[in-house]
């Protein structure tokens, strides 16, 4: 069984897009939107969703007014300012450290389990589908990522399947991080500006600083094509293969709109491109 | 005042936004606090005039004074420092650096010692006064980064934060103690749904908002029409066109490759000025 990581740096690069198109193209897969701040890649899936379990990121300090003598330690020791002048949580600002629940003289403070988000394992037209929803504002986006590839894991064993077809987050922090664990292969998509090139760099440093071998696909490339040149440059000169190009086609949006991945679309020039893409990725991951 | 520039989605429009508006205003500061990929740089080319690097503090053990008490792995909840047998390590990657372990420490035996997770630099272009932070490659936490950011913010008289995308704690630290957040999205059902998110998000933290569609001749209406529904003023629409895009990959501003946008940015500054009066009165 392999794992394949589409990622992106910049975001709106097409990833999505991108990872839509393979999901109907790949054979025995399970599908994974490792997302989970701005997951889009059920929009093209239509999920059905079969389980859904509720996401226990962390602890939380809720303070017993009761016991509470107002000695303002708790707002002391937080290093996070997340013990208000008033002597109250902010949520927003807390990362569950629990520092304060263990320095509180009074033992006022207790720390408890914090939901925020759900994950779902569903069935889609395409194969099992795991995605989740974090809450609004919550924090450990990287635990929850974690947690959705071991569950597509499981899921895969038991069904006996060849991939797992992952679609990333943007940037190249805890969640990008969490997401690179133990992949066979990451896909940077990126476009043809100087901001794409730059965050495709950045990504790919972070993919090799964790020894995961990467391939890059570049998007909409006709729309500047010498960037797109100086990516393929680059490419080359970090000795990373362009799996290919993707044209710039109105036909994309629209297959969106009608929550059609590009393949099912049957217009424009970007799903033979993509279906190429996929044909070589095929072959060099041996699924 | 500070204006947030945020968007859900990534890739619709927000540093052209960001940078295009504080071009226009007079006297203004960019803070790009999208330290996992900034990319307001390409675009305001600032000359560097101070570089610092960005710390968090990580707990250094005196293996002569630790007792292997393991008080220290008991507090930490991130699993960043543990006792095996008489050896006590720490995983500084794991590490929040909260603070917990050298405060409880009974041995006084930790020590803080920073380590250095990114680099905010500061200085000008293009008429403006500019910040950003870079976090170094493989870091995953980017709050305290773009905290140290925000600490250049010197509200007289106008702040831009150019925002990372998403809904979790970088996009939260980034925005938070804004008086106004401008919105991006695309009319796209990805767009709008992820616009959704967004929302939600500034509802909880009470920032007032508003939104600007980009690329609004692409995709449906029904990012409008939720805009209508939901009484979130539009601000300001942008078709999409070639000449755009292609200044846009090229790193040059909009107001700058369409004369024509100097104004609309102009009129868009001001949209904000006015809703951001209403809601303070
Ligand atoms: S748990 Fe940690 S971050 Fe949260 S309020 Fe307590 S000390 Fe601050
Ligand atoms: S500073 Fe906090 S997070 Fe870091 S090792 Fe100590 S207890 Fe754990």
């Amino acid at each position: 069984m392999k794992e394949l990581l589409v990622i992106s740096g910049k975001g709106g690069t097409g990833k999505t897009v991108v990872t839509g198109a393979f999901a109907s193209l790949a054979e025995n897969t399970v599908i994974v939107d490792c997302d989970v701040d701005a997951a889009d890649l059920h929009l093209l899936l239509s999920p059905t969703v079969k389980e859904a379990h509720l996401f226990k990121s962390g602890l939380q300090p809720v303070i017993d007014e009761e016991r509470c003598t107002r000695c303002g330690t708790c707002r002391t020791v937080c290093r996070f300012d997340a013990v208000t002048p008033k002597l109250s949580i902010s949520h927003i600002d807390c990362e569950g450290c629990g520092f304060c629940a263990n320095a509180c003289p009074e033992q006022a403070i207790e720390m408890i389990e914090n939901v925020s988000g759900e994950w779902y394992i569903s069935e889609t037209r395409y194969g099992p589908f795991v995605h989740a929803k974090l809450g609004i504002a919550e924090e450990n986006s990287g635990k929850l990522v974690t947690l959705v590839k071991q569950q597509a894991r499981s899921v895969a064993e038991e069904s006996g399947s060849d991939l797992i077809l992952i679609d990333g987050s943007p940037g190249i922090g805890c969640p990008v991080i969490a997401s690179l664990a133990g992949v066979d292969c990451a896909v940077v998509v990126t476009e043809p500006t100087i901001s794409g090139l730059h965050d495709a760099g950045r990504v790919i440093e972070v993919a090799k600083h964790f020894d995961v071998p990467v391939k890059v696909v570049v998007n909409k490339f006709d729309l500047n094509e010498e960037m797109t040149q100086k990516t393929e440059e680059y490419c080359r000169n970090n000795g990373i293969a362009v799996l290919g190009k993707i044209p710039f086609c109105e036909s994309v949006v629209r297959a969106t709109v009608e929550g059609k991945t590009v393949v099912e679309y049957d217009h424009g020039e970007a799903k033979p491109a993509i279906v190429k893409i996929w044909k070589t990725l095929e072959e060099e991951l041996g699924v | 005042m500070i204006i947030a520039v945020a968007s859900g989605k990534g890739g619709t429009g927000k540093t052209t936004v960001a940078v295009s508006l504080a071009l226009v205003i007079l006297e203004v500061q960019l803070l790009d606090c999208d330290v996992e990929e900034p990319n307001s740089h390409i675009f305001i080319r600032p000359a560097i005039t101070d570089t610092e690097a960005v710390p968090i503090l990580v707990p250094k053990i005196d293996e002569e004074k630790c007792t292997s008490c393991g008080r220290c792995s008991s507090v930490c909840v991130y699993n960043a420092i543990a006792v095996l047998g008489t050896h006590t390590l720490v995983f500084p990657e794991l590490c929040h650096g909260c603070g917990a372990c050298s405060y409880f420490c009974p041995e006084g035996a930790i020590e803080e010692v920073p380590r250095n997770i990114g680099t905010v630099e500061a200085g000008s272009g293009r008429g403006l006064k500019f910040v950003h932070g870079i976090l170094n490659v493989g870091e995953a936490m980017s709050p305290p980064l773009i905290r140290a950011v925000k600490r250049h913010t010197d509200k007289n008289p106008v702040t831009i934060i150019d925002a990372p995308p998403g809904t979790s704690c970088p996009v939260i630290t980034s925005i938070k103690g804004s008086d106004f957040c401008i919105l991006v999205t695309e009319p796209t059902p990805f767009g709008l749904n992820d616009l959704m998110l967004s929302v939600e998000v500034l509802r909880k933290m009470r920032i007032p908002f508003g939104a600007v569609i980009n690329r609004c001749d692409i995709g449906n209406r029904e990012t409008v029409s939720y805009c209508k529904k939901e009484r979130i003023p539009i601000l300001m629409e942008i078709p999409f066109r070639r000449e755009i895009a292609s200044a846009y990959s090229k790193g040059i501003p909009i107001v700058e490759a369409v004369p024509e946008y100097r104004g609309r940015f102009i009129d868009l500054y001001k949209s904000v000025l006015k809703l951001q009066g209403m809601n303070q009165s």
